[in-house]
């Protein structure tokens, strides 16, 4: 039995307030998690969480980011009405009545001013939060310029699948750890890093300075991907939950190796893992950062087909999660040969 | 301070033609005993040796400002050009401008009032629709005087008015450029990195290679910043104020900035009693975002001054606002001391 449920850690990790640039509450989460399963866990400069779990052969580095996206204070108005700017890409006529909450508990609702209409809402910041206060001054008993925000929505389980904001990539997070505990008693034959990205979601800037620091062979994203399968059918994707891990070969970020994709298709097979091609049309992920620091990686991603990336609820099957995790865990095992 | 920055707004530096204002830097700093180092790309890195530091700091103030590139010349002598940088075409019609070392004067022309029907007065005229005269009545007049490849500046001299008000050309950063100067030349005795960079208006170029050879722990950028208190500009869009002293931003659109390092400089306003004033906005870019990512990671600061019009002949700033920059970042520098 693991003892990382998918859904009681989707809830714990998202019981903070942690967007990008303001991951410090989440990692905490994190290493304490990652810890009993690594030789040794810290935090970089910009804040990354790195679990490290030796091994004799090549650095392997994997990359889950922990920031998710959400808003920050920029102005608060004489009725105390709080505007923001978007820390990621949150459409903001997708976000209307969408609850929040702030680090100190305080809670609200994002909401399109009634002047204009939801096609008026092309940016963040000409919506608004309010927070039930009568004044300025009553607002910044509570809230301050530079606060952050972040949906609070519900994490809850509909049939196979899991509800929840966040997915992106906090799953991704979760899936690390249960690839962490499954080689709790293995020797890994790689030097690998579990990262704890920050930052990705305004530029995938956490990775980039990571893999600066840890110059490995070969890294491997680890984030959620668009499906083929919602409403509407676009976009036209071949890749589906409850298809299985989806192996990454394209993004706008990076071309993934094909040395990496080769050996994880081939590791997925072996091990009889569940697996499935991703091709994304748009989209970038930690592992361009990676591919090119330094004098380069080799370079790939393991991706978790996911509905309604970017809104309030995101959805994901949680077999997808376990086979994503199980794959993590035996390519991390099994030295890298290319 | 103020004579300072009146001279460095005087000298020419659009993008990679800084030689002008680094030259003068560099004459300075060289006079006050400080070793100044050019690197490949122009930047000037400047180590003012002094007490031993907790940690390695740097500012960081870019030299160059944003103009013209001379494209063509016409059969008839008239200079065609290309914007350096993000210039509103809006603010350049009619505008007077100096091409190259030699200064030849010149003006920014567009076919006349007379000339133009109703619909096309309408348009915001393209840079591919002006040219710049420099009176030359034939291709080989002008080339005598410029040629391909040269660059134009603003022709705008430093003007005090009003209230305590300085309208110059290039602001933006010669106010960054001036705090560094008189950080080095009577700042607090600490050890600290200068660098004057490159290429900033043209997406951030020359910081990034200034932070991979110093390797900051931690970087203050001290910037011109858009002010948007102008009548048209609603609450929430007026972002900072001229007078109401030195702009704290929490973020850009090249970095966030760690929220610790924000606070302590909010915190050393404070206790000193130095005017500050949180950015309400996000927006535009600085080298604070190549800095915090060139190796394996910077804490980023930026201390900003408000600026009216920014990127036009006519920058309007609050020359009170000088001293509270200079200020705030010589207590930080000061609080450095091991």
């Amino acid at each position: 039995m693991t003892k990382f449920d998918t859904i009681e850690t989707m809830k714990k990790v998202n019981s903070v307030v942690a967007p990008a640039g303001h991951e410090t509450p989440v990692a905490e989460i994190f290493m304490e998690l990652a810890r009993p399963f690594c030789d040794e866990v810290y935090r970089d400069v910009m804040g990354s969480v790195i679990a490290h779990k030796k091994g004799p052969g090549k650095k392997l580095m994997f990359s889950a980011h922990m920031d998710s996206i959400g808003f920050i204070v920029t102005h608060i108005d004489e009725k105390g009405f709080i505007r923001c700017h978007n820390l990621g890409g949150i459409r903001a006529a997708n976000v209307v009545g969408t609850p929040v909450k702030f680090a100190n508990g305080t809670r609200g609702v994002f909401l399109c001013p009634s002047d204009k209409t939801l096609t008026d809402l092309t940016r963040v910041s000409e919506g608004y939060i309010d927070i039930g206060a009568h004044s300025r001054e009553e607002a910044l008993e509570r809230v301050q310029v530079a606060d952050v925000a972040v949906y609070a929505t519900e994490t809850y389980q509909s049939g196979d699948m899991i509800f929840s904001p966040y997915l992106d990539d906090r799953i991704a997070g979760i899936i690390l750890l249960k690839a962490l505990e499954e080689l709790k008693d293995e020797k890994v034959e790689n030097d690998v890093y579990f990262v704890f990205s920050v930052q990705e979601e305004v530029g995938t800037r956490g990775a980039m300075t990571a893999a600066f620091a840890i110059e490995p062979y070969a890294g491997v994203a680890l984030d959620v991907t668009r499906t083929g399968d919602e409403l509407g059918g676009k976009p036209r994707m071949e890749c589906y939950v409850n298809g299985g891990a989806a192996i990454k070969v394209v993004d706008s970020s990076l071309v993934c190796s094909p040395a990496l994709v080769a050996a994880m298709k081939d590791c997925a097979k072996e091990n009889k893992i569940k697996w499935q091609i991703e091709v994304l049309e748009a989209g970038g992920t930690d592992a361009g950062s990676i591919q090119r620091s330094r004098s380069g990686a080799y370079a790939g991603c393991i991706s978790i087909p996911t509905r309604y990336i970017h809104s309030p609820q995101e959805s994901c099957s949680l077999s997808d999660v376990e086979d994503c995790a199980h794959l993590a865990a035996a390519f991390a095992k099994k030295a890298l040969t290319f | 301070m103020l004579e300072l920055v009146k001279k460095l707004c005087t000298l020419d530096g659009v993008s990679s033609f800084e030689d002008e204002v680094r030259d003068f830097i560099r004459a300075r700093v060289e006079a006050k005993g400080c070793e100044a180092f050019e690197d490949a790309m122009g930047n000037l890195i400047v180590h003012r040796p002094g007490k031993e530091a907790k940690q390695r700091v740097m500012f960081a103030a870019h030299m160059d400002e944003v103009g013209f590139i001379i494209t063509d010349i016409t059969e008839q002598g008239y200079l065609k050009f290309a914007p350096v940088g993000g210039i509103d075409t809006r603010v350049i019609i009619g505008k007077r401008v100096t091409v190259g070392e030699k200064r030849t004067p010149g003006v920014i022309g567009i076919k006349a009032v007379h000339l133009v029907n109703r619909e096309a007065r309408k348009v915001v005229p393209k840079p591919d629709d002006m040219y710049i005269d420099i009176g030359a009545d034939s291709k080989e007049e002008a080339r005598k005087l410029t040629e391909q490849g040269d660059y134009a500046a603003f022709d705008s001299m430093p003007v005090e008015f009003g209230d305590g008000m300085l309208k110059a050309r290039a602001i933006d950063d010669r106010i960054g450029c001036a705090t560094l100067l008189r950080l080095i030349e009577e700042g607090p005795d600490v050890d600290a990195w200068y660098a004057f960079t490159v290429q900033e208006e043209v997406g951030t170029r020359g910081a990034g290679p200034a932070s991979f050879r110093v390797r900051p722990d931690t970087a203050i950028v001290i910037e011109g910043t858009t002010a948007g208190d102008i009548p048209e500009a609603a609450e929430h869009e007026k972002v900072c104020r001229p007078g109401k002293g030195a702009v704290l931003p929490f973020m850009d659109n090249s970095a966030i900035y760690p929220p610790e390092l924000f606070e302590e400089l909010k915190g050393i306003a404070e206790k000193n009693g130095i005017n500050y004033q949180v950015k309400e906005y996000v927006s535009g870019g600085t080298d604070a975002g190549a800095i915090q990512r060139a190796h394996a990671g910077t804490r980023v600061a930026a201390i900003s001054a408000a600026v009216r019009y920014i990127h036009s002949p006519s920058c309007v700033a609050s020359i009170k606002d000088f001293e509270d920059i200079y200020r705030l970042a010589a207590e930080y520098l000061k609080g450095q001391v091991k």
